[in-house]
């Protein structure tokens, strides 16, 4: 499944995902290629994170499995952390052990 | 080779147990003390309630009449509501010896265990001496749970599970796959597999009903550790726990209690009826094996991702690892390396085929590893359910 354009630690699970999955960790500011694209991160990701795989604008659905998990709440770059600071679900709100609904703030 | 116990309603099991069931919490001392006779052949399962539920009462009814139960001993207090009587004469009438320690007229505690301890210790040497007969995949039940799942639930444990399943389905075993909601977002694509379009209405009326359900409570069945594993959405966890329910045709939606009526694979409607009333559907992992058992499950597939140890009272539990880190650290607990399929060194079919032998090795006697360590966790609490409607259960 992993595709010359992108490191081979990213997981593409269905052929129309908007995301990668990480099927191993990812060090901060290592050079990794996503889509064609060279990108770092900011921070280490780990096992089960999921990294954009195209741009996508606020509003839109993130596709994972083939099917939408929610949508996110700003700009989201090639490679950017996709996670509870810019995706939101679509049904019901993620509750975190702080209390505040993660995705509540805009 | 598999091989079970004959039942009189024409199942058979793959343990012999005895159950001791406590009848409310007041009880429930004095038979875990009497199950203390010997650990591995006398489990403890109960009500801790001392208000009438009929669910409860009726998931105790099923759960008493087990395919891999052999005898019951009921151990109540004796001013609790429970209805002890018509539990004893349902166990009766399915041929299985059936014992009541009332405890407050016997003595008190200490009597009470005494007693109870010579009845389940006769009854152990007994069933000891039954013989067993030859069984097919085509009899089993299984069901499927996930819990403290994160992101490698949904890629590596439960589209393993979900091979197994299909191979099971194949051969005419009954498989069932829950809880309605943790497939919020999946309606849809759930919805076209149904085998008929009135099952595949009540499929998604089930979804949004648990999705009303959740809304109502202020909150979805995501917990914190889910996001720290990178999982975002419930709709996200919910597709990755849908993996587990395999490509096979859904044939049936039941509800906690009702036993599949052939082969094939089914949905778990675990969330209550009517008005939101006791709090959380299922309060804990094993709240949903135990729902899984009273539909007659002989076993239950537990994909974890951060690492759960339980198993389960009456019917062995398998645990499937789907991270491999966890299973590094956890490998005593688990039963199959799902992990594994990250690094490249397996595939998910070799996988999937892993946890269908295993099925067969529990089913022929192996132990599973829940089981070598003693686990035998077991919840039960309030909820209330309306029968399934004709359109559940296409012929």
């Amino acid at each position: 499944m992993p595709s010359s354009d992108t490191d081979p630690r990213l997981l593409l699970l269905s052929p129309g995902d908007t995301v990668f999955v990480l099927r191993d960790q990812i060090a901060a500011d290592e050079e990794i290629l996503v889509s064609g694209q060279s990108v770092r991160l900011p921070q280490p990701l780990g096992l089960g994170q999921k990294i954009a795989r195209i741009a996508m604008g606020k509003g839109d659905k993130v596709i994972k499995y083939g099917a939408p998990i929610g949508s996110v709440t700003q700009t989201v770059a090639i490679g950017d952390h996709v996670h509870l600071h810019n995706l939101k679900s679509d049904y019901t709100l993620t509750h975190l052990r702080g209390g505040a609904p993660a995705g509540a703030t805009s | 080779m598999m091989r079970g116990w004959q039942r009189a309603d024409g199942r058979k099991g793959i343990r012999n147990v005895v159950a001791v069931a406590y009848l409310v919490e007041c009880a429930h001392h004095v038979a875990r003390q009497i199950a203390g006779v010997d650990p591995e052949q006398a489990h403890v399962i109960g009500f801790p309630g001392c208000f009438p539920n009929p669910y409860a009462q009726k998931m105790m009814e099923r759960l008493c009449t087990h395919p891999n139960v052999g005898a019951v001993l009921l151990v109540s207090l004796g001013c609790e509501s429970f209805d002890r009587f018509g539990l004893e004469q349902v166990i009766k009438a399915s041929g299985r010896p059936v014992q009541v320690v009332t405890i407050q007229n016997t003595g008190g505690t200490r009597s009470s265990i005494a007693m109870g301890k010579a009845w389940v210790s006769a009854q152990i040497t007994a069933l000891s001496d039954q013989p067993t007969v030859p069984m097919l995949v085509s009899e089993l039940i299984v069901g499927t749970v996930c819990g403290g799942s994160d992101g490698t639930s949904g890629i590596t444990g439960n589209p393993a599970a979900g091979i197994a399943f299909d191979k099971l389905v194949t051969a005419g075993a009954a498989c069932i796959f829950e809880e309605t909601g943790e497939l919020i977002g999946c309606e849809e694509i759930m919805a076209t597999r149904a085998v008929t379009p009135e099952l595949a209405q009540e499929l998604r009326d089930a979804v949004t009903k648990a999705a009303r359900y959740y809304a109502t409570l202020g909150y979805g069945s995501f917990a914190a550790g889910n996001a720290d594993g990178g999982l975002t959405t419930i709709e996200e966890k919910s597709l990755g726990a849908y993996m587990k329910s395999g490509q096979s045709p859904i044939s049936g939606l039941i509800k906690p209690g009702d036993i599949p009526p052939h082969g094939g694979l089914y949905l778990m409607d675990v969330v209550p009826d009517g008005e939101v009333r006791f709090g959380f559907p299922n309060i804990s992992d094993n709240a949903e094996i135990v729902e899984m058992m009273a539909s007659g499950a002989h076993l239950t597939l537990f994909v974890t991702g951060r690492g759960s140890v339980v198993g389960s009272a009456l019917a062995p539990v398998i645990k499937i690892a789907a991270n491999p880190h966890m299973y590094a650290r956890l490998t005593e607990d688990m039963d199959i390396n799902a992990g594994a399929v990250l690094d490249g060194s397996t595939t998910l079919a070799a996988v999937g085929q892993a946890i269908y032998d295993k099925v067969i090795a529990l089913a022929s006697g192996e132990q599973s590893q829940s089981e070598k360590l003693g686990h035998q966790e077991f919840i039960l609490t309030y909820k209330s359910f309306e029968p399934i409607g004709p359109a559940c259960l296409p012929m």
